[in-house]
């Protein structure tokens, strides 16, 4: 099985590395569109700002090559954000792979809100394959300014101040808003349910 | 709904963990990546090494060592200590780092957090300051505690916020150390008027001092060292206690 990391220029990729390395799988990090469409699995991770990001994926034509892609595909982070439709950071049009949006979090007038969200948090509502054996509730950690809204193909569901889409999923294309590679036990179960799919 | 951190700090000296630790289940309670494995085993939310090296060797070892634990560790961990510029922080994010934390030399050249959220983004900048009560206010403390400044420590925390700094990590070296209770004043003060996340250090001595500053001080993270090297507190039994009287805890 081949597993492919896509090297682009909104890192922390080798966090992903090493917990793919932890449950067994050696992850290609690469931007060659040869390996990364022969790949088995496909991960786009991403730690960055949404028009810059989107800008380098122009650039090489990964945006159009990610959307054809017809493996399992997993988004984390930024990555998910990226195969919405649109975010309001610097008013950035996506992948739209998922027909949501991708809003800045606000604070109530009464209540001072700690933005980016930074820590762990539960999630809910589960519905994907990814998540099996997963229970509701589990907690993972998220750091984020920017969510996707709630829409049709929302997976897992996560609140600050708002409900928010915490999963996403259509077809081949999985997506997270936690990082899953630095969520624990619980956060492995997820990698090694998309390995296997 | 988003939980409260229990952070162990880890102080390393040449790769190793310095303060004495008393743990039968490790092999090696000097090993920090043995160390922190255990820690994130048994439900601390995110790791604080800190590297009190001094020799020339020490960037070299140190990213080693980071990379060893970024290998090894499934939760996320701050890397701070001796951290001065854009190139220092580049070597331990790439190592595999989710966090650093800049103290003496950000306060020298304010700007360096200004260079650090811009190329990294502020997720990763955590600032961490050392502060002391007299004369009627907290004031920032240098180099380990060891320089007096007069600034206050709220003023320099909101200057770092705008410039771009995500969390800061607060240590009051009246309370460091004593065992009583973490400082709920000021730490109160910067959690309640500052819109990022704010954990508190120094002074943990039992479980209410954490129920303490997280209700009646709303710090975001609680972090402590020896108490949970010397196994005064096991993090599954502080973990149940907040969670029975109400805290948001992770499980």
């Amino acid at each position: 099985m081949k597993t492919v990391i896509i090297k682009y220029n909104a890192g922390n990729i080798r966090s992903v590395m090493f917990a793919l390395d932890r449950i067994g799988v050696e992850g290609i990090v690469t931007d060659d569109p040869e390996a990364i469409k022969s790949a088995d699995k496909v991960i786009f991770p991403g730690v960055g700002e949404a028009s810059t990001a989107m800008n380098y994926l122009k650039e090489r034509k990964l945006d159009t090559l990610i959307k054809d892609l017809k493996q399992p595909v997993l988004g984390i982070c930024l990555g998910m954000q990226l195969m919405c439709k649109h975010s309001e950071e610097n008013n950035t049009p996506c992948l739209g792979i998922f027909d949501v949006e991708v809003k800045r979090f606000t604070s109530p007038v009464d209540n001072l809100l700690k933005i980016p969200q930074i820590g762990w948090n539960n999630i809910t509502g589960l519905y994907s394959t990814m998540f099996e054996q997963v229970p509701e509730n589990s907690y993972m950690y998220f750091v984020h300014s920017y969510y996707a809204a709630l829409g049709p193909d929302t997976v897992a569901t996560a609140n600050y101040v708002i409900n928010y889409s915490a999963g996403l999923q259509k077809d081949n294309f999985y997506a997270v808003q936690f990082h899953p590679e630095k969520s624990a036990t619980a956060g492995q179960k997820i990698l090694e349910n998309f390995l296997k799919l | 709904m988003l939980t409260k951190r229990i952070i162990p700090c880890l102080d390393i000296k040449d790769g190793r963990t310095v303060k004495g630790v008393n743990f039968e289940n490790i092999r090696d309670a000097g090993d920090p990546i043995e160390l922190g494995a255990l820690y994130a085993e048994q439900g601390a939310d995110e790791l604080v090494f800190l590297d009190i090296t001094a020799t020339n060797e020490r960037r070299k070892t140190l990213s080693e060592l980071v990379t060893r634990i970024a290998k090894h560790v499934n939760i996320p961990f701050t890397v701070g200590g001796g951290i001065s510029s854009v190139e220092d922080v580049n070597v331990l994010l790439q190592s595999g780092a989710d966090k650093i934390s800049v103290n003496t030399s950000a306060f020298k050249r304010p700007e360096l957090v200004d260079e650090l959220a811009r190329e990294f983004g502020s997720q990763c900048v955590v600032l961490a300051i050392d502060t002391r009560f007299e004369d009627g206010d907290w004031f920032v403390y240098l180099n380990g505690g060891r320089v007096k400044t007069d600034i206050k420590a709220y003023d320099w925390a909101k200057e770092a916020v705008q410039r771009g700094a995500g969390e800061i990590l607060l240590t009051s070296m009246n309370n460091d150390g004593t065992k009583k209770g973490f400082a709920l004043d000021i730490t109160g003060k910067l959690s309640q008027n500052l819109n990022v996340p704010v954990i508190a250090s120094g002074g943990a001595g039992n479980m209410d001092h954490f129920m303490d500053v997280f209700e009646n001080a709303q710090a975001d993270a609680a972090l402590a060292a020896s108490i949970f090297h010397y196994k005064e507190i096991e993090i599954p039994a502080l973990k149940t206690y907040l969670y029975q009287r109400g805290v948001n805890i992770r499980f």
